[in-house]
């Protein structure tokens, strides 16, 4: 290869106007052993370029299909326990629903009389227990009429 | 998309995001960090990734992203950065005692320039990408990569033949 044509491109190259090619060139140059005194300086230089570009990056790539996995079945597992939280209590509060329903004298002619009659009766007593302690008046009456005679 | 045709389309540059962030993060462990940190994300993109026309372009702007933010809260917390100087002056120091390699040398200068001539080098010497594809990476046009790729080269001349005379590499 003719040294004034690498010049030529050394000077070209610290202008940065090579190409790529002409690059290639110079680099080919300088890993050859026979290189002009005057250039060697240059020579670690574009051995360097060389040797950095061997560098690999050697570990894997963790595509995190796993933590993903993970996620993923914490959350099923999350929306399964809500939805049986909120399952259970549908279920237990129907079942109170349902007692009450059948509670109601509206759907039920004889419960509802029964009822009613234990509603009477409650009242009749009460108002028994009433009169009981009303009684007792007549009493305070009858010994006033007594001690107080006209 | 499936994980093996993901791995098919970031295989051929998944060393290039590498290299890219150890360029910028020095330290191997956090370059590893960061790229597949990088990846991780481009896999979260999945569905994406076939309507972009280049998504080693994507990546790779990605990771300068990621890199430079990573670099921002280092600065900003100020501890970390003090442990990657530790760790990478060991390592080269070593080389030194061993071969005196002065591609170590190399290194060093370009770790040393401003964060964007670094990344222009990083993808132009040594990706060997073209100006079309770095000015669309970076965000940038593509005279003014010329200039800072120009700039850069000069500087590591320079730095290299103070080193040479003084007899160091």
């Amino acid at each position: 290869m003719a040294l004034d044509r690498i010049e030529n491109l050394i000077d070209k190259y610290f202008e940065g106007e090579t190409s790529i090619a002409e690059e290639n060139e110079l680099k080919v140059y300088f890993s050859s052993t026979d290189v002009a005194q005057h250039l060697k300086q240059y020579q670690t230089i574009f051995g360097y370029f060389s040797q950095a570009k061997e560098q690999q990056f050697t570990q894997e790539i963790p595509l995190q299909t796993k933590k993903r996995n993970v996620v993923l079945w914490l959350s099923i597992a999350a929306s399964v326990v809500v939805m049986l939280g909120v399952g259970t209590m549908m279920y237990f509060n129907n079942d109170k629903e349902e007692q009450f329903v059948a509670c109601t004298p509206e759907d039920n002619p004889e419960l509802a009389l029964q009822q009613t009659e234990k509603a009477l009766a409650l009242v009749s007593e009460h108002l028994n227990t009433g009169i009981e302690s009303v009684s007792y008046i007549n009493e305070y009456e009858q010994s006033k009429n007594r001690i107080f005679k006209k | 998309m499936q994980q093996n045709e993901f791995i098919k389309i970031v295989s051929p540059f998944k060393d290039k995001l590498f290299r890219l962030a150890k360029r910028l993060l020095v330290s191997t462990e956090e370059a590893e960090d960061a790229t597949q940190e990088v990846l991780v994300k481009l896999w979260t993109k999945n569905e994406t990734l076939s309507e972009l026309k280049s998504v080693e372009a994507m990546a790779m702007t990605m990771t300068k992203n990621y890199c430079l933010d990573q670099l921002k809260s280092k600065r900003a917390s100020n501890m970390t950065i003090v442990h990657n100087n530790y760790t990478d002056n060991q390592a080269s120091l070593q080389q030194k005692l061993e071969d005196e390699d002065s591609l170590s040398w190399v290194e060093k200068i370009i770790n040393d320039l401003p964060e964007q001539q670094k990344l222009i080098i990083q993808m132009r010497d040594i990706e060997q990408y073209e100006f079309e594809d770095i000015a669309k990476i970076l965000d940038m046009s593509e005279a003014t990569i010329r200039v800072a790729l120009s700039r850069a080269r000069k500087t590591i001349r320079e730095i290299m033949t103070k080193t040479h005379n003084y007899g160091i590499g």
